[in-house]
């Protein structure tokens, strides 16, 4: 009879200080065709064990093997450690077509391996692992977003239907609703609104000023602050914050109320909750941006005094005559209808990244992210267009 | 046709997909008046998503819901909203509208669909708010109270406009074995009561048996309908294994499903 063992040299102590056998697989054979794997020491986690196939692989010659049995009399302890060193010794040896008879093991061990074989592996467990090729993933990437694009078209539709059906007054939401938006996102917004835009008053009137002082021509100091605020600065930083502060909330209240199985609430009750949700909030956003707007305008050219008298010799009735020479009626409607735009963009994203959320619970953070950072890029590139326009029109 | 009318559900041959890939298939029954009707399996077997298809939130890709003999995806949006009206859904976790405090959740739909006036709408919703034992938490908000309170509420809510069919799904998820029992009661007298129509999803062995007049048993693995029946009958007498895996299994281990 030819014996190949495998042992394990280093001496393990164990929490007694004691010495521990670590677990050792010894296999001999027994007669022609059957191999037999003699099981000692301690399995458990954190001593080295042998692995399953080393132990196969160790034992030499093994053709003309069809079964193995075991023997574990000499096993010390043991834990899941020796399941999974005896679950992967089966499957070693199934490849090699020997037949493993486990009726020599623990009857745990044997009431182990045959609860994690009952279960087996799900073919039809979902998501298919990550990565692929490039061309695979750019192909996957393309087709969710022209998905999400065709959503977005068709939420925005939907909006549009609604606001028609407001138009003719058969829309119906509650007015409390439409109350607390407009609370929400227009008064509770102004002391934000007044920080940011005397600042941002300040900063034009100042990289203005250093060009216009070489020329001696510091009164036009107001020209640059009110123009670039009424037309620019105004409408966009307003948006900016408000797709920060409202257009999230928005996301956040909304993706919640998906989560909470809110909205399908209104939906079994055949409410329809573009109406009753978003609408409310995008007639919010589009009567309140432009109020808004207004007002940062006025609070950064009284930035921009603050700097022209403070600090460039100017007094405050020239300052605010030069301003309102400078400033048209055009000037102000171009922001105007900007705010309006922005308003409706900050609405439809807040609200369409909300209603699309999913069910988890981290759904409602990257629905809010996502609201805000497309919302952003929207405004972004719908001033943009508006520049071209303005510039196509010569106003 | 004539007995289709008579029932109020009827659920022909539909199949249910997500993203092109079916997940429930060949689903067929139908619901008689004043019925307590289980829809029972495992996890993921599909149940909730035949509660979608049946309330309107998610179309089947084949096949016909009936309610009372008109066809609820092939009906006009009007129809539709007209039958919606009549179902009363309550949702695993309550789906209390969290901005509005509870009696405002049950007035909602008062506001909406009738014509009563203030007063009659406040008196209405703390009678429904006292039926489901809740009178004096008028203006508390959904956060302010306990699980088992928003269930109630959302119950209180799904009867606002006394409806002929109320869903409920899962009704003792979440709940503490004595409050789940509670409103199992609550169901049967529903139905004792106001001889309302109840469909219940739920895979808690105690609400089976002590609720179901006849149930359907979904199998996750085959993604349809395999036994349709009182669940005591089937208990005794249904051969698949399945089945009598499902409904022994509480039984067997000793302890009660809660």
């Amino acid at each position: 009879m030819e014996e190949n063992t495998v042992c394990m040299k280093k001496q393990m102590m164990d929490t007694e200080n004691k010495p521990v056998m670590p677990g050792s697989a010894s296999l001999s054979r027994l007669g022609a065709d059957t191999l037999l794997v003699r099981l000692a020491g301690s399995w458990r986690m954190g001593i080295s064990l042998p692995g399953a196939k080393d132990v196969l692989v160790r034992a030499g010659d093994i053709s003309g093997i069809r079964r193995a049995v075991f023997d574990s009399s000499e096993i010390v302890s043991w834990d899941s450690s020796l399941a999974t060193f005896l679950a992967a010794f089966f499957r070693e040896c199934e490849r090699r077509h020997i037949q493993a008879e486990p009726e020599g093991l623990p009857s745990g061990v044997q009431r182990l391996l045959q609860l994690a074989a009952a279960f087996g592996r799900r073919m039809d467990a979902k998501r298919p692992e990550p990565g692929g090729s490039f061309f695979a993933l750019a192909g996957e990437r393309s087709i969710d977003f022209s998905r999400s694009f065709l959503d977005l078209l068709e939420f925005i539709g939907s909006a549009t239907l609604s606001l028609a059906r407001l138009a003719r007054g058969r829309a119906r939401f509650r007015l409390s609703e439409l109350v607390h938006v407009l609370q929400q996102s227009g008064p509770n917004a102004l002391p934000i609104i007044f920080l940011i835009s005397a600042l941002v008053g300040v900063i034009l009137a100042f990289v203005g000023a250093v060009q216009l002082k070489m020329f001696e021509a510091q009164v036009y100091i107001a020209d640059v602050v009110g123009i670039a605020m009424a037309r620019e600065m105004g409408p966009m930083m307003t948006a900016i914050i408000m797709m920060g502060r409202t257009g999230a909330s928005f996301a956040a209240h909304l993706g919640t109320m998906e989560t909470n199985e809110e909205i399908d609430a209104f939906r079994t009750w055949g409410i329809d909750p573009m109406e009753f949700l978003v609408l409310p909030r995008m007639v919010a956003l589009v009567v309140m941006m432009p109020l808004l707007t207004i007002y940062a305008d006025l609070i950064g050219i009284l930035g921009g005094a603050l700097v022209g008298v403070g600090m460039f010799d100017l007094s405050l009735p020239q300052y605010l005559d030069q301003t309102r020479a400078a400033l048209t009626l055009t000037q102000f409607g171009i922001g105007l209808s900007k705010s309006i735009v922005f308003g409706m963009i900050i609405a439809i994203s807040g609200c369409f990244y909300g209603m699309r959320c999913g069910r988890s619970a981290s759904a409602v953070g990257e629905a809010t992210t996502r609201s805000v950072v497309a919302g952003i890029v929207f405004i972004v590139v719908a001033d943009g267009v508006f520049a071209v326009i303005t510039n196509a029109l010569w106003i | 046709m004539n007995r289709e009318r008579e029932h109020p559900i009827s659920v022909h041959d539909v199949t249910v997909s997500y993203d092109g890939t079916a997940v429930l298939s060949g689903i067929g029954f139908c619901v008689k008046q004043g019925e307590i009707f289980v829809v029972m399996g495992g996890s993921g077997s599909g149940k909730s998503t035949l509660m979608k298809a049946m309330v309107g939130l998610l179309q089947p890709a084949r096949g016909r819901v009936l309610y009372g003999g008109t066809s609820f995806w092939e009906a006009d949006p009007d129809v539709r909203r007209r039958i919606l009206r009549r179902i009363g859904v309550l949702y695993q976790r309550g789906a209390l509208w969290s901005s509005m405090t509870l009696a405002e959740n049950v007035a909602l739909p008062l506001e909406e669909f009738t014509g009563l006036r203030p007063g009659e709408i406040r008196d209405l919703v703390s009678f429904k708010l006292s039926l489901v034992g809740l009178s004096g938490f008028e203006n508390s908000y959904p956060s302010e109270i306990s699980g088992g309170m928003m269930k109630r509420a959302a119950l209180a809510r799904a009867m606002a406009l006394d409806p002929e069919i109320l869903f409920f799904d899962e009704p003792s998820a979440g709940l503490d074995p004595v409050s789940a029992r509670l409103l199992d009661e609550l169901i049967l007298e529903l139905r004792e009561n106001l001889h309302t129509t109840i469909v219940v999803i739920t895979h808690d062995l105690e609400s089976i048996f002590s609720i179901a007049d006849t149930s359907i048993f979904l199998d996750s693995a085959d993604r349809t309908m395999i036994a349709w029946g009182n669940p005591r009958v089937l208990l005794e007498q249904s051969e698949d294994p399945r089945v009598r895996r499902f409904l022994t299994r509480g039984r067997l281990s000793g302890a009660p499903e809660g």
